[in-house]
């Protein structure tokens, strides 16, 4: 990027670049990312503190149920959630589909999550986000797939977990499976990251990264079947920055208190008491889902590659 | 006040939300002891305190609601000295323009305006002159940035960006609108530190005056 583009006057100013990128989510650990539906919801999410909302037509719980293709939400409907809130606003498209990306681009929402909550558009390549100056968030069940989306240029990460079931068992899965490799690598040494990095199809220089620093490039958030405010603490003792919640709020009976209060135990997750104290007469979560009970193909965490 | 003096001093990090582990980083490479502040409780042994970046009305509602800001308040008002960045300085500020309700620590004589430099997409490094560390310019991460719209007779005016304030700073408070713990350049966190530092000093010095003359 040249010198002025951002026109305001400073020298050797640069949009995009990837401290740019990566330094929104690192504003967002300890926070709350959650999936609404439309500019009230927005509200909610903003006055109960989350640090950014993701904008979708229909939450994952309701795709699940409706079936058919998701796809890009309306560009009217994101529009309305912008004008709504300060906080940052994300929007998902599908999987490999740089066209919808680029007219999230044109929207200026702030991240792009490519998804597999929507339906996958290509099945053999992701998009190619180092082409974007926006920043994109993707989804990982472990360590090499993350390492390949960040390859990609995703400035941000987040577990697949199944979402729209209110079952955190494969959050809680794939952020195991995440750390435990991340370990592995830190205690290999230089010859044997040479064949994790072929055993996992990732890029020999990330896994040596990984391998030096003992964590992830970018920012690491929990995502996909988060319920209650102790499955967002959950998720922060296994070594999440923060968390997603998709379906847990609006499906519940209580929107405003569970948001409130899953935003509560995000920053007090090692504190039981105030756990304790936020759990208190929440009324009913969204209903679960077994994921044993998911028909064969239903799963949406074996989306991308 | 801290037990160990002043050398080394204790610094509480806000850690509502936001880059707290960054600031961590940044003041023990400038010599300061570090503990993350989530409670009214956490705030009594510290000599500083950084408020982070993150989302303003995120830390403004949690720490708000607790009455950790009424506690952050008192404090500050009583002058321990605060760095605040990018949230931080909106949670400083006297007054947020165009309105909206959320809670703040206030108390600068500024008027900050929120997602100044506009969404995502026009977030931006440049390099910015900061005199009072010496050259070279910074490089300053701005992302989602506010800017300083005004600034009362208190305050001093640090850096400017096409005429906007970045940088600032009154008798007790530092406030930038980038993010210097997302780069390895600690001058600022060490201006802050050297600032805790000498108050502590100017404190210990008062104690023991104080002692002497009994």
């Amino acid at each position: 990027m040249s010198d002025d583009v951002v026109g305001n006057g400073a020298t050797s100013g640069a949009i995009g670049t990837d401290a740019v990128k990566a330094g929104l989510a690192r504003m967002l650990k300890g926070g709350v990312i959650m999936d609404v539906v439309d500019a009230d919801q927005a509200r909610i999410a903003e006055d109960a503190g989350a640090c950014a909302v993701m904008a979708l037509e229909r939450i994952p719980a309701e795709i699940r149920r409706v079936g058919g293709v998701a796809r890009m939400s309306d560009p009217e409907m994101i529009l309305g959630i912008q004008n709504a809130v300060t906080i940052p606003v994300m929007a998902k498209c599908r999987i490999g589909h740089h066209v919808e990306a680029q007219v999230l681009q044109a929207l200026e929402v702030d991240y792009i999550d490519e998804s597999e909550v929507l339906t996958p558009a290509d099945e053999a390549s992701h998009v190619d986000k180092r082409a974007f100056t926006v920043p994109f968030v993707c989804g990982a069940t472990g360590l090499g797939e993350a390492l390949r989306r960040i390859a990609e240029g995703a400035a941000m990460m987040r577990t697949k977990g199944e979402a729209g079931t209110g079952n955190v068992v494969e959050a809680v899965r794939h952020m195991r499976a995440i750390t435990r490799d991340i370990r592995r690598v830190a205690a290999a040494t230089r010859e044997e990251r040479f064949a994790i990095a072929k055993e996992m199809a990732a890029p020999l220089d990330l896994v040596e990264w990984v391998g030096q620093h003992g964590r992830l490039p970018v920012v690491n958030f929990a995502a996909g079947g988060i319920a209650t405010p102790a499955d967002a603490a959950l998720m922060m003792h296994l070594g999440a920055e923060g968390v997603f919640v998709g379906s847990g709020i609006f499906m519940s009976e209580d929107p405003p208190a569970r948001a409130r209060a899953i935003v509560e135990a995000t920053t007090h997750w090692d504190d039981p008491a105030v756990i304790a104290r936020v759990s208190r007469g929440l009324r009913e979560a969204m209903p679960g889902l077994e994921i044993g009970e998911i028909a064969e193909g239903g799963l949406l965490q074996t989306r991308g590659w | 006040m801290s037990a160990t003096g002043s050398s080394r001093p204790q610094i509480g990090i806000l850690a509502v939300q936001g880059a707290v582990s960054e600031h961590e980083a940044a003041l023990a490479d400038v010599g300061a002891r570090t503990c993350r502040v989530r409670t009214a409780d956490d705030i009594a042994g510290i000599d500083g305190l950084v408020i982070p970046g993150g989302e303003s009305t995120t830390i403004g509602v949690v720490a708000g609601g607790s009455g950790l800001l009424a506690a952050v308040r008192e404090r500050v008002d009583a002058g321990m000295p605060v760095l605040g960045t990018c949230a931080g300085m909106i949670m400083l500020a006297d007054t947020v323009a165009g309105g909206g309700t959320q809670p703040l620590v206030g108390g600068m004589e500024i008027v900050v305006r929120r997602n100044a430099f506009g969404r995502q997409i026009h977030s931006f490094e440049a390099d910015v002159d900061v005199p009072a560390v010496g050259a070279p310019p910074m490089r300053a991460i701005f992302i989602r940035a506010p800017w300083i719209e005004d600034v009362g007779p208190s305050v001093e005016v640090l850096a400017s960006i096409a005429g906007h304030p970045v940088v600032a700073r009154d008798a007790t408070r530092i406030v930038a609108a980038f993010h210097p713990e997302l780069t390895d350049d600690r001058r600022l966190h060490r201006l802050f530190v050297d600032g805790v530092r000498a108050r502590a000093e100017g404190l210990q010095q008062e104690e023991d005056t104080v002692v002497g003359s009994q």
